[in-house]
């Protein structure tokens, strides 16, 4: 039926073939050729994909195709190997399905801009990359795609390279994922060293002999891995200034892909996870504890993408606090949904600044529902989907993500729930203060074209319907996501739910109350008065702390920064200065004047050749004969 | 010819070794000493000889003919040599109208 | 016997000694004839026949004749060279002494030289070397002609007058004019 080996190598090869193909016609491609031929070429790798979603049977366990020996070392045996089941697939799905909506609301919103070609490769690139780390089947394979879309992130960030902040944002984000990726890298060595392989199905067949120990410093690894990818505490700081690139980027790599590469990656060693109780702690606090801070940031943002981007965060966070909890279905659950509503308010929000010719801060916006119609009701729709209003997809993953909180302990439950509640809140002050009120701003608005408009309307038909896709037993649902992915994650077959209905629908009461309230209150600030933040020397000190983004960026430019600039600064002052400089220039000049002298010899008289021979010969036959 | 013979035994070999060693330090010296080319390539002669002799008189003393054959072939060795050196000293005379050794001094850095 | 060899070695001492002392070119050639030909002498001391034979056609009557051609036709019997400095000379007469006195030194450090185990008086003879010559190192022989070949062609290539233009000439020159021999009326 589906030509395995043919089918899996077409899904990363078709994204592939665009970006060399696009990067090799750059100059020649005009107008849209680039965009469609991108477009197209994602797009067939998500028929593909649909296809390899409909015929392969994943559910029977997981299928790995070998392509060819790649790394042969000694014990190390690393083939080019690609995995195909349940999660795989469904990352697959993702990847290929949101970003040929991506691609194509790129053609639209990147119509203008002189460097489309190098924009559209780059996005290509990426994608190939991701699926790539989604499809691996093996760590060094994931590991691979993993640099891939570091590198295309950092690429795409830093795409309109001309503003010196936005290198700097590239740069940042760039860093910041390094520090995870030598968490990931030393994960991998320990793993081969303990194992002798990287292959999912042998490390996972044997995690069972490794001590716990092994296992949670292992993981642990894994997780500073993942926490560069996915931003989260301490290294998030580089996911809001990613905000630099184009807005589509921000919602395919920032928001619907790249960034869940780490719940991914935890997600598919649930095997390991689940043996380390004690990482499983970490990454449920991390989680929390950074869903938290963002979230409160994001009340007192005013850039329409950095209140995106820290929402995307918070979200990361709560994904986290799932797989902490072990409810590593919720988490994917959430990932899917995520990337549907995420990248609506994304694409919904880059409508909305194209439309006003590029103005980002929504306390010049106001009033826009009823120039940009389309764009408005597709993001109310994203809005009330991240809000978790029943029916909608968010409803459906936050609460499974709630319920297995309260299941742990109420207190996480209501931590959780605040969480959200902020999330509701700054949702809708963004919604409230972009599309409803009266114009603040000065420019012509106006709607974007169709191109634009229609992903925006697919993604949200996903975001309303996505929720099916995992339908808990409480609605008549058999959570369908969750079998299915039950044959690829072994954590996720080890999930209890110890909830009787009661309680469940108690809890959902109450979510859904304290979220209306939420509206209501975010109504009665935003629209009734349109409630501006003032400047932030107006505000109370706490208001203060939490605008300025609870210091962190000053917290790490004072404990890493500035002790790594000053022992820089030293390192040059002297040891570069007064020892390596004399070194090597020194050698240079000792060099040029030996060879001046030694030049002195050659000089062309060939009886003192002659003479200098002689000497040769006398010096060595006093030296054989009476050297001895 | 019994006289010729045992004439090589009357001759101790060490006196063929000095002569030999004096005739080369001779050439050696000459060719340091003068500036005139074509001296330079006779002294290079005389060094030759010098080993020419060397080896004529170890191969009496050892009855093995291959040492004269030896120096049979530096003799051809020699006679190739001059052939070639005296047209390059026919060619210098004729560019640098001098045969003076130092004025082949162009070969430096 | 023995006076005889010390007759030859101060001969050919002295005439080495005149090689390199005459100022005039001819007298060095005419010096290292004579030279050449008391090393002849030695020759027919150790029986050496052959060599004393090939030695006096070869080299006084093939490579000093050519030696004396050369001087003779480039007319460098005029004792125009410029003699080295004194600096130079003392060198180079300190360089050969110290040689020989190394040589002398090894010499006299103790070279062990064993006679033959049995002593065969005819070794240089035609026959004995002409055999040795033609079995043993026949291929040699053989080579060597290759090599009086490739030196012929040497010496005729660069003895010939340079016609080929040079480098830094045109890349096209003007047609040579075809030199006409004007006969006399």
């Amino acid at each position: 039926m589906v030509n395995l080996p043919l089918h899996a190598a077409m899904v990363p090869g078709f994204p592939l073939l665009g970006a060399l193909v696009i990067a090799a016609l750059r100059g020649k491609l005009k107008g849209n050729a680039a965009g469609m031929l991108a477009t197209t070429m994602i797009g067939l790798s998500f028929v593909v994909s649909v296809i390899m979603f409909l015929h392969t049977h994943a559910e029977d366990g997981p299928q790995v195709v070998n392509f060819f020996d790649w790394i042969h070392i000694g014990g190390m045996d690393v083939p080019f190997a690609l995995q195909i089941d349940a999660l795989s697939l469904t990352m697959m799905l993702i990847v290929t399905g949101v970003g040929t909506l991506i691609h194509l609301y790129s053609i639209g919103y990147m119509h203008d801009d002189a460097r489309v070609s190098t924009f559209f490769a780059c996005l290509n690139l990426f994608t190939f990359a991701m699926l790539l780390l989604v499809m691996g089947a093996n760590f060094v394979m994931t590991f691979i795609g993993w640099e891939g879309v570091g590198l295309c992130s950092y690429l795409l960030i830093g795409f309109w390279y001309t503003k010196p902040a936005y290198n700097y944002a590239a740069r940042k984000a760039f860093v910041m994922n390094r520090i995870g990726d030598v968490g990931f890298v030393l994960a991998l060595a320990l793993l081969f060293s303990r194992l002798g392989t990287l292959n999912y199905v042998e490390v996972f067949d044997r995690a069972g002999s490794l001590s716990v120990e092994m296992v949670t410093v292992v993981t642990l690894l894994l997780f500073v891995g993942a926490i560069g990818k996915s931003a989260q505490l301490p290294l998030f700081t580089w996911l809001p200034d990613a905000m630099a690139g184009p807005t589509p980027v921000s919602a395919l790599i920032h928001a619907a892909t790249m960034v869940t590469a780490g719940i991914f990656l935890l997600v598919r060693s649930s095997a390991l996870f689940s043996l380390a109780p004690f990482t499983q702690d970490v990454v449920l606090w991390t989680g929390l504890i950074t869903a938290l801070l963002t979230a409160s940031i994001g009340v007192f943002q005013n850039d329409i993408k950095k209140v995106l981007a820290y929402s995307t965060v918070s979200q990361l966070g709560l994904m986290f606090v799932a797989l902490g909890l072990g409810a590593y279905s919720a988490a994917m659950f959430h990932v899917t949904t995520h990337a549907f509503f995420k990248a609506l308010l994304f694409l919904g929000a880059g409508s909305v600044i194209h439309a006003l010719g590029g103005e980002q801060d929504i306390r010049k916006m106001g009033g826009l529902k009823g120039v940009t119609k389309i764009t408005y009701v597709t993001f109310l729709i994203g809005t009330l989907a991240i809000a978790g209003i029943p029916g909608f997809s968010g409803f459906f993953s936050k609460d499974a993500i709630l319920m297995a909180a309260y299941q742990e302990h109420p207190m996480l439950y209501a931590a959780t729930m605040a969480v959200s509640l902020l999330t509701v809140f700054y949702m809708f002050r963004l919604l409230f203060l972009t599309f409803f009120g009266t114009y603040r701003g000065h420019a012509h608005a106006h709607e974007s074209p169709l191109v634009m408009t229609v992903p925006l309307m697919v993604l949200a038909v996903l975001s309303v319907a996505g929720g099916l896709l995992n339908l808990p037993h409480l609605f008549g649902g058999h959570e369908p996501m969750k079998h299915y992915l039950e044959t690829a994650a072994e954590g996720i077959a080890g999930e209890h739910n110890y909830l009787s209905a009661s309680t469940e629908w108690i809890l959902m009461a109450v979510t859904v109350g304290l979220i209306l309230l939420t509206i209501l209150l975010a109504y009665n600030r935003f629209v009734k008065k349109t409630t501006l933040d003032p400047e932030p020397e107006e505000m109370s000190i706490f208001s203060r702390l939490i605008a300025r983004k609870w210091m962190v960026d000053e917290l790490y430019a004072f404990l890493w920064e500035r002790p790594y600039g000053w022992l820089s600064t030293q390192f040059y002052g002297i040891l570069e200065r007064k020892v390596m400089v004399p070194i090597t220039l020194g050698a240079g000049r000792w060099t040029q004047k030996a060879g001046k002298a030694a030049r002195m010899l050659q000089n062309g008289n060939m009886s003192f050749y002659l003479f200098g021979m002689v000497v040769g010969i006398v010096v060595f036959l006093m030296i054989t004969l009476y050297g001895g | 010819m019994d006289g010729m013979m045992t004439a090589i035994r009357v001759i101790p070999l060490e006196h063929y070794i000095v002569l030999s060693f004096i005739l080369f330090s001779i050439g050696m010296a000459g060719a340091l000493f003068r500036r005139n080319t074509i001296i330079i390539l006779m002294c290079l002669e005389l060094m030759f000889n010098s080993v020419n002799l060397l080896l004529a008189a170890f191969s009496a003393h050892h009855s093995d003919p291959g040492g004269q054959v030896f120096v049979f072939f530096i003799m051809l060795v020699a006679a190739a040599e001059v052939t070639v050196g005296l047209a390059i000293l026919v060619m210098m005379k004729r560019n640098v109208d001098s045969v003076d050794i130092n004025q082949l001094n162009r070969l430096k850095w | 016997m023995l006076y005889l060899f010390y007759l030859f070695a101060v001969i050919s001492v002295l005439s080495a000694l005149m090689v390199v002392a005459a100022r005039s070119p001819v007298n060095s050639v005419i010096s290292l004839i004579v030279c050449f030909l008391s090393i002849a002498g030695h020759y027919i001391l150790l029986n050496a026949q052959f060599l004393a034979a090939v030695h006096i056609i070869v080299y006084t009557g093939a490579i000093m004749v050519l030696f004396l051609f050369v001087i003779m036709l480039l007319n460098l019997n005029k004792i125009t060279e410029p003699s080295k400095t004194l600096t130079t000379r003392i060198a180079a007469v300190t360089a050969g002494a110290l040689f020989l006195f190394t040589l002398l030194g090894a010499l006299r450090q103790g070279v062990q030289i064993t006679a033959a185990k049995e002593f065969d008086g005819s070794t240089g003879l035609v026959k004995s070397v002409g055999q040795s010559l033609f079995s043993e190192f026949l291929l040699p022989f053989e080579m060597s002609s290759v090599l009086f070949l490739s030196a012929i062609i040497g010496a005729v290539m660069l003895g010939r007058k340079d016609r080929t233009p040079r480098e830094d000439a045109p890349t096209h020159p003007a047609p040579v004019e075809r030199r006409t021999k004007k006969i006399p009326a």
